[in-house]
């Protein structure tokens, strides 16, 4: 259906469109990450594609290979109609360094899926303006859509925040307080140890 | 939280106030759902907001990567909590697009008559809530009565009224019940006497109208950038509907309309809503009546569908099949989709990874109301304090389905 927009990537990017399929009716482009940002501009502004929606935007991890991740955007264009993945891998094995350019000065729609992505996987998007955690707190320890993040790994809890001018005490400690939840936790996650 | 910022410009013409930091949220009752705002006020206008979301954050995604690719199905129920029966059929379409099978027309035709449905009970209830909010408890009432009329069918047809899990992979779980024809006729026309009767309520309501009339204002190309679909895109003027675009099941035959706004406010996304629970009760009457009557629900796949209980038991063909189907789960093929359909809130996506296991690799759901609730910020900057509700519950913010 989309087969001439991988046609005209391919054309105008030579260099950096690295390989492109099409599962399902699904065309799929994966680029060189340094060109992350250049193509989807392009595709954005150029009249024949007009892809004027981000609709998603999310990453895959692959721990077995390097790069490591794989970040994927659909694009889509509401007044022609069509579709495109594009795909990029980035990351070494331990996922320390995880990076790509933001699209938020191309959609504002980026800024929280970005910020989502960075979320669960851990992806630092470069130049993005305000990349906090958004559906997990500050404290979290890890990045949950990772494949090495255990599905029972216990989060350690946290101590009030500091705010100033906010004269609150907390009431337990970092090792203190919900000690059911903990015990039925461990259970789960230490069997030798419940007895 | 990050410190907001607190210069302020007009701080040389008007008297010189302090910004004031309020913050609304988690549990406020009108951020139905849970989510945050922390307004940053000049008088009773918004400079600033930061909007939080991600108090339900259950972890949809990482629960989806240790079941079957079936097991996925209790767990779309519980995003969008009102529509269960949307994303089970999104889901299960999804599915469907990678193994390459079609369900029978019957089938179908099903699916769009609980669709439908499940998208009256979404409207209902975010207009409904929207009217509370504002002051208008009894149109509320009404409104849930009729969402109530709309769970009884859930319950006749699924045994349960709010999540289904009823979608399979090839089919549904039960074919529909003897007198489903007859009690949905009704049910949508008792809907529409009980819509009629709230419409004549509240659009007489001149508090009810100032509160919503110019107030969150956003353009075409906002909205649009902000990946804003369904109801809220539409109000702002863009014709886009996934069910005429891109149409699935029997919606390219079906006779419809999509109703799109001028203004682009709040009261537009309340309007557009009320049409579209019209455009459902037109598509529903044509489903049923081209519904056969007889006929198989469920696909002839025996990779995916369940055989019948009768024969597991009495026959070792039938045992073997069900048992592989139930313990090594469904054997998706390797590779990766991209499927959409129209959520209640929008387009609802799926982008699943497969690695030809029975164990889902990877299940993103793309979230309608994630992306309208990130447009908040927008609406909001610069309105007053109390146009922070109407215009709340104009996005109709699920929290199951934006922090999953």
């Amino acid at each position: 259906m989309a087969q001439h927009l991988v046609d005209l990537v391919r054309q105008t990017f030579p260099a950096v469109v690295l390989s492109s399929h099409a599962q399902h009716g699904d065309e799929t482009v994966v680029l060189a990450p340094s060109a992350w940002l250049e193509v989807h501009r392009f595709l954005k502004t150029d009249p024949r594609v007009q892809m004027d929606m981000l609709a998603d935007l999310t990453a895959v991890d692959y721990p077995d290979r390097e790069p490591r991740f794989e970040v994927v955007s659909h694009l889509h264009s509401l007044s022609l109609g069509h579709r495109l993945r594009l795909k990029a891998a980035v990351g070494d094995s331990e996922g320390e360094v995880v990076e790509i350019a933001t699209l938020t000065g191309l959609w504002a729609s980026a800024n929280w899926l970005e910020r989502e992505c960075f979320d669960m996987f851990g992806v630092k998007f470069v130049g993005h303006p305000d990349l906090r955690r958004i559906l997990l707190y500050p404290e979290f320890d890890g990045h949950p859509l990772r494949k090495d993040y255990p599905a029972n790994k216990i989060q350690p809890l946290i101590p009030f925040r500091d705010v100033d001018n906010i004269e609150k005490v907390a009431p337990f400690g970092v090792d203190e307080g919900m000690s059911f939840g903990r015990q039925t936790h461990d259970r789960w996650g230490k069997p030798d140890e419940t007895n | 939280m990050e410190p907001l910022d607190l210069e302020l410009d007009s701080a040389e013409v008007e008297l010189p106030v302090e910004p004031m930091l309020v913050n609304v949220g988690p549990s406020h009752p009108a951020m139905h759902g849970t989510v945050r705002c922390v307004m940053e006020l000049s008088g009773e206008s918004i400079e600033h907001v930061d909007v939080q979301v991600g108090f339900l954050h259950r972890g949809f995604e990482k629960m989806c990567e240790r079941g079957t690719w079936t097991q996925v199905f209790p767990y779309v129920d519980r995003c969008n909590y009102v529509s269960p029966m949307l994303n089970n059929v999104g889901f299960a379409l999804a599915c469907e697009k990678m193994l390459g099978i079609q369900v029978p027309d019957r089938c179908q035709y099903y699916r769009m008559v609980l669709g439908e449905l499940a998208r009256m009970s979404d409207h209902l209830t975010c207009d409904g809530a929207m009217a509370m909010e504002l002051g208008a408890f009894t149109p509320f009432l009404w409104m849930v009565k009729a969402r109530d009329l709309i769970w009884d069918i859930m319950e006749e047809e699924t045994g349960a009224r709010l999540t289904h899990s009823f979608g399979r992979v090839g089919g549904m779980a039960k074919p529909p019940t003897d007198g489903f024809a007859d009690h949905t006729r009704a049910v949508v026309k008792q809907v529409q006497s009980i819509m009629s009767e709230v419409e004549r309520l509240l659009f007489g309501n001149r508090i009810f109208l100032d509160r919503l009339e110019g107030v969150g204002i956003i353009s075409a190309e906002d909205a649009i950038s902000l990946g804003w679909t369904g109801p809220c895109l539409r109000a702002s003027g863009v014709p886009y509907d996934v069910r005429k675009a891109h149409p699935y099941l029997k919606y390219g035959e079906v006779d419809f309309e999509v109703p799109v706004g001028t203004r682009s406010d709040c009261l537009d996304r309340f309007l557009i809503r009320i049409e579209e629970m019209k455009q459902s009760a037109r598509i529903i009457e044509q489903c049923l009546d081209r519904m056969p009557t007889e006929g198989p629900v469920n696909v002839d796949d025996p990779r995916v569908v369940l055989p019948e209980k009768e024969e597991v038991y009495s026959t070792i063909e039938a045992t073997i099949q069900h048992f592989k189907i139930v313990m090594e789960g469904l054997k998706l093929p390797a590779g990766e989709v991209y499927s959409y359909s129209e959520g209640g809130n929008g387009e609802l996506g799926f982008y699943m990874v497969s690695d030809g296991s029975g164990t889902p690799y990877r299940v993103r759901i793309r979230p309608p109301c994630f992306l309208a609730t990130a447009g908040l910020e927008r609406i909001i900057t610069g309105q007053m304090v109390a146009d922070v509700v109407p215009c709340f519950g104009s996005l109709n913010m699920i929290g199951g389905e934006c922090d999953r």
